[in-house]
């Protein structure tokens, strides 16, 4: 008992920790934010630098002088143009058609049992099938709707139809599109899930004490909420598609329909004389159209984010 | 809320299940399809063999083990990069969080294969050094996954009330480092874990920037392969699927919190 | 506070009878609701009191429709509405938190129900703006919740409530959310509120102090059943029930021996209450109120700790059988008093709950 009360030897400093309050307070603070510095030093150097050298490179000739060409060309000349058009048209009909499919399934997972198999199996598969790999995808759907696609076969034998001519529908835009909702279904999963968790079970019970049915509720309260969140959804599957490589490299061979296989094109061949840095103006493209559509997320979810408390 | 609402009429009912055939369905096709595609043997028959000829392809294994490495690799980056750094904000120096958050997302509005054009030039210089190994891969492969470890790691760190419990470290004599080491780390395993298994699948995945370096992971052979022998590429693309998906699987049952969930009011 | 609204806008409705009759709610294995049976008189306030766990929750939202029952009925105003469907009982509810649409001001939310009731845009705007003055929030009507502070949340949750003039008004815990100082206020607000409205009320709580000091009458639970349903004198001077004499207000539990109606504690020989245990040595239920402590050289118990509580203080007193018991006396009769001071106890002559002297 008397143990408790016999004195404890001091705690010993840490070797090179910096001493609270004796000494003067500027060198501690630099310590402090240089911490950090391997961090901006990692992404300045992996980041920003790639970023500035294709910003840099797509306002320079072959030999480095500056000009504005490769931008005319990359956003005047009529393949390109027509490029960045058929980007945005698949990105913003496979955003549409996946916030749809995506919103109604994310509905039938929120109001289910939100510890039970379905939902982890399902949250788990969206995961993966959102972010993982266009190649396998685009394997996946060559062994579905391909020249010796499962679908195909079915669909000839049983209705004697070459709906898919042969496979080759999958190459054009329209197989694209097909293909890219595919993974924009389960991004909005991802994403919108959130959003219907966050709907409080008090404002529902409190709607219908007042006498509201289903719709009242949807139309009044649950809608209006869920409005903000269901259009940075929208955005964010936006930018996925419009950003999206690997499925088209793995599906297109020949040509170069939509933007990010024009910039394939750009780094591979070497064609194009004098225009070495086309891809690179072509790649600052992107990052404009991009960072709006960023940037518009950002102001909904800070309109959003006041009323979810 | 939704889940709690237990009266659930009819109709709706209906139309819940309707949906998820429906969508789960279309989402589980490919799926099957890939299965089906590659256990297709001569005349109608079926066999395992594009799946027993994944392992004696040695370009495939080749590609599967790099693969792994620079998955491994990014792993190790990409904690020691943003573990520290996070932790060191939120105790230290707050006023910074907003800027490193931003650095962590920016990478989504820079997609890869905007990426592989600036760092071209970059890595060309980088294998004059290093000579060219796949592994390489790995310094960009931790800028890609920035965004995703983030929001895994800051997860973690939100559901623990980190400025208490460095204080309470701090006034039983802890210096800042084993305050960060001993009592912030071991509470956000979760969400350590969550940020290494994205990490792993993200790598595992990805495609752009390696065939685009021209080295040869596991994405660049399948591509390669589905030229050549389209059931065996086939076959190994299911097969990394399945993959991920029971490492993402194992997250969820392992690490809780990875739902947001609104905080229930008690039943009584 | 704002001025105290004119009956005619609250009025319609005399307060309703509620009948909850035989209540059974099972959760899995668990008996939620075990035979309930509440009586609620027209206007009258009753205060459901109980512990974490015993069901008084599940009863008011099996009364407001937002659960379903096992068994039973529920009756209002004579007539049967177990099975009507919550949008359609015409009940106002107060939640304990987070219940106001976080996409509409308060003057929004308030006349959230009007507007479901078809009324007509510059009644509602009327009706909504004379409800939030009665609770005091009139200047505050265009504001969202995330801009109110949580009393002042509740308050509209309250206001939205009354606004459809309700025959009910059930409140569940509306006031566990907030500070102690806020709550003392909205507690007698509600009441004040409620007096004039004239609504038949149920207000659910853990909190003693709230349930005694608001209801007409407070039925405290345990374990999905009623224990006792009575003034808040009566249950506090006369518990029915063991459970209620231990959990209504606080006790001393001093060693006696029970025999033919009374029980015999340091010499003094006290009334037992219905219920007690009847003899043999027990332990009788003493309130602090209830001991006299007086400064005696010669005494037979001695002062362990005194607390200064401003109006009164709280002395901890060791009796010669060893056991501590804790007083309750004005500050003055208090002053002589110090640890370690010797002196001798009484206990005021009314009648105890006395339980056995295993519990």
């Amino acid at each position: 008992m008397s143990d408790l009360t016999a004195p404890l030897p001091a705690v010993e400093p840490e070797a090179g920790a910096a001493t609270s309050g004796a000494g003067p307070r500027r060198p501690s603070r630099l310590r402090t934010y240089a911490a950090l510095a391997p961090f901006f030093l990692y992404v300045g150097a992996f980041l920003m630098l790639p970023t500035l050298i294709v910003i840099v490179g797509s306002l320079q000739d072959a030999s480095g002088v500056p000009t504005v060409e490769n931008l005319r060309v990359a956003f005047t000349e009529q393949r390109f143009v027509d490029a960045f058009m058929r980007s945005i048209w698949l990105s913003l009909v496979t955003a549409l058609a996946g916030a749809i499919i995506g919103g109604l399934l994310a509905w039938a997972v929120a109001t289910g049992n939100p510890d039970g198999a379905l939902r982890r199996l399902v949250v788990a598969a969206s995961g993966v099938l959102a972010q993982f790999g266009g190649v396998m995808l685009a394997f996946a759907f060559l062994a579905t709707f391909g020249a010796n696609g499962i679908a195909t076969i079915f669909v000839e034998e049983t209705l004697g139809l070459d709906v898919f001519d042969r496979g080759n529908w999958l190459y054009g835009l329209t197989g694209l599109a097909v293909v890219y909702t595919y993974f924009q279904i389960p991004l909005m999963l991802i994403v919108f899930l959130p959003a219907l968790d966050g709907l409080r079970r008090e404002w529902w019970e409190a709607s219908a004490s007042l006498g509201g049915s289903s719709w009242a509720f949807w139309r009044n309260v649950g809608g209006p909420i869920l409005a903000p969140a269901f259009l940075g959804a929208l955005l964010l599957l936006f930018t996925n598609a419009f950003s999206a490589y690997a499925t088209a490299a793995a599906l297109v061979s020949q040509g170069a329909p939509i933007i990010t296989l024009q910039i394939r094109a750009a780094l591979t061949s070497e064609v194009i004389l004098g225009q070495a840095n086309v891809g690179k103006a072509m790649a600052v493209g992107m990052i404009v159209i991009i960072s709006i559509t960023m940037v518009m997320y950002a102001l909904i979810q800070r309109r959003a984010s006041r009323w979810i408390r | 809320m939704m889940a709690a609402t237990r009266r659930r009429p009819l109709p709706v009912s209906i139309a819940r299940r309707a949906i998820l055939i429906a969508v789960l369905g279309y989402l589980i096709l490919p799926m099957v399809a890939m299965l089906e595609f590659s256990t297709r043997g001569a005349r109608g028959t079926r066999n395992l063999d594009a799946w027993v000829a994944i392992g004696s392809d040695p370009n495939l294994i080749d590609a599967i083990v790099t693969s792994l490495e620079i998955a491994a690799l990014t792993v190790v980056g990409m904690l020691l990069l943003l573990v520290p750094t996070m932790t060191w904000t939120l105790l230290r120096v707050p006023r910074m969080r907003r800027v490193v958050e931003f650095l962590c997302l920016l990478p989504l509005a820079i997609p890869a294969i905007v990426l592989v054009v600036g760092i071209a030039p970059m890595y060309r210089f980088l294998n004059t050094f290093l000579g060219g190994s796949a592994l390489t891969l790995a310094f960009v492969n931790v800028i890609l996954v920035l965004p995703f470890a983030y929001r895994a790691i800051d997860g973690g760190l939100r559901s623990i009330d980190v400025p208490t419990l460095a204080d309470a470290g701090r006034s039983l004599g802890a210096g800042w480092l084993r305050v960060m080491g001993e009592v912030i780390v071991p509470n956000i395993r979760g969400g350590i874990l969550s940020a290494a298994v994205l990490a792993v699948a993200l790598v595992l995945g990805e495609y752009t920037i390696a065939s685009l370096l021209n080295f040869d992971t596991l994405q660049v052979v399948i591509a390669l392969l589905g030229k050549r022998n389209a059931y065996v590429s086939v076959a190994v693309s299911l097969a990394a699927l399945i993959f991920a998906f029971l490492l993402v699987l194992a997250i969820a049952y392992l690490a809780p919190g990875g739902r947001s969930r609104a905080p229930q009011v008690e039943e009584e | 506070m704002g001025s105290a609204a004119t009956p005619q806008v609250l009025n319609g409705r005399a307060g309703v009878e509620v009948q909850l009759l035989d209540m059974h709610r099972f959760y899995g294995a668990v008996h939620a609701l075990d035979g309930l049976s509440i009586e609620i008189r027209p206007g009258e306030l009753v205060a459901l009191l109980g512990p974490s766990g015993c069901g008084k929750t599940t009863a008011l939202r099996a009364l407001a429709g937002l659960d379903d029952l096992d068994g039973g009925r529920i009756l209002v105003d004579g007539r049967d509405i177990t099975h009507v469907p919550a949008n359609h009982r015409d009940m106002g509810v107060v939640f304990q938190a987070y219940s106001l649409f976080p996409n509409m001001t308060a003057r929004d939310n308030v006349a959230y129900g009007l507007r479901l009731r078809k009324v007509e845009e510059n009644e509602r705007r009327r009706r909504a703006d004379e409800m939030l003055d009665l609770v005091g929030l009139a200047k505050q009507a265009g504001r969202y919740p995330h801009q109110l502070s949580g009393g002042q949340q509740q308050r509209v949750a309250l206001a939205r409530a009354l606004a459809i003039q309700p025959k009910v008004l059930l409140l569940d815990e509306p006031l566990s959310a907030l500070d102690a100082k806020v709550r003392r206020q909205l507690r007698e607000e509600i009441r004040r509120i409620q007096l004039v409205v004239g609504t038949t009320t149920l207000f659910v709580t853990h909190d003693q102090e709230e349930a005694l000091a608001m209801g007409d009458r407070v039925g405290v639970m345990s374990s999905g059943r009623l224990e006792q349903l009575a003034p808040p004198a009566e249950l506090y001077e006369r518990p029915k029930t063991r459970f209620v004499a231990e959990f209504v207000g606080l006790t001393n539990r001093v060693s006696g021996h029970a025999r033919d109606g009374e029980v015999d504690v340091l010499g003094t020989r006290l009334p037992l209450l219905a219920g007690s245990e009847g003899t043999g040595p027990v332990k009788a239920l003493i309130r602090p109120e209830s001991v006299r402590v007086t400064p005696d050289e010669s005494g037979s118990a001695a002062v362990v700790a005194v607390s200064f509580l401003g109006s009164v203080c709280r002395v901890q007193v060791e009796l010669p059988t060893g056991e501590l018991i804790g007083a309750q006396l004005a500050a003055a009769d208090a002053a002589d008093l110090a640890p370690a001071a010797r002196v001798s106890v009484a206990f005021r002559p009314i009648p105890v709950f006395a339980v056995s002297d295993r519990g």
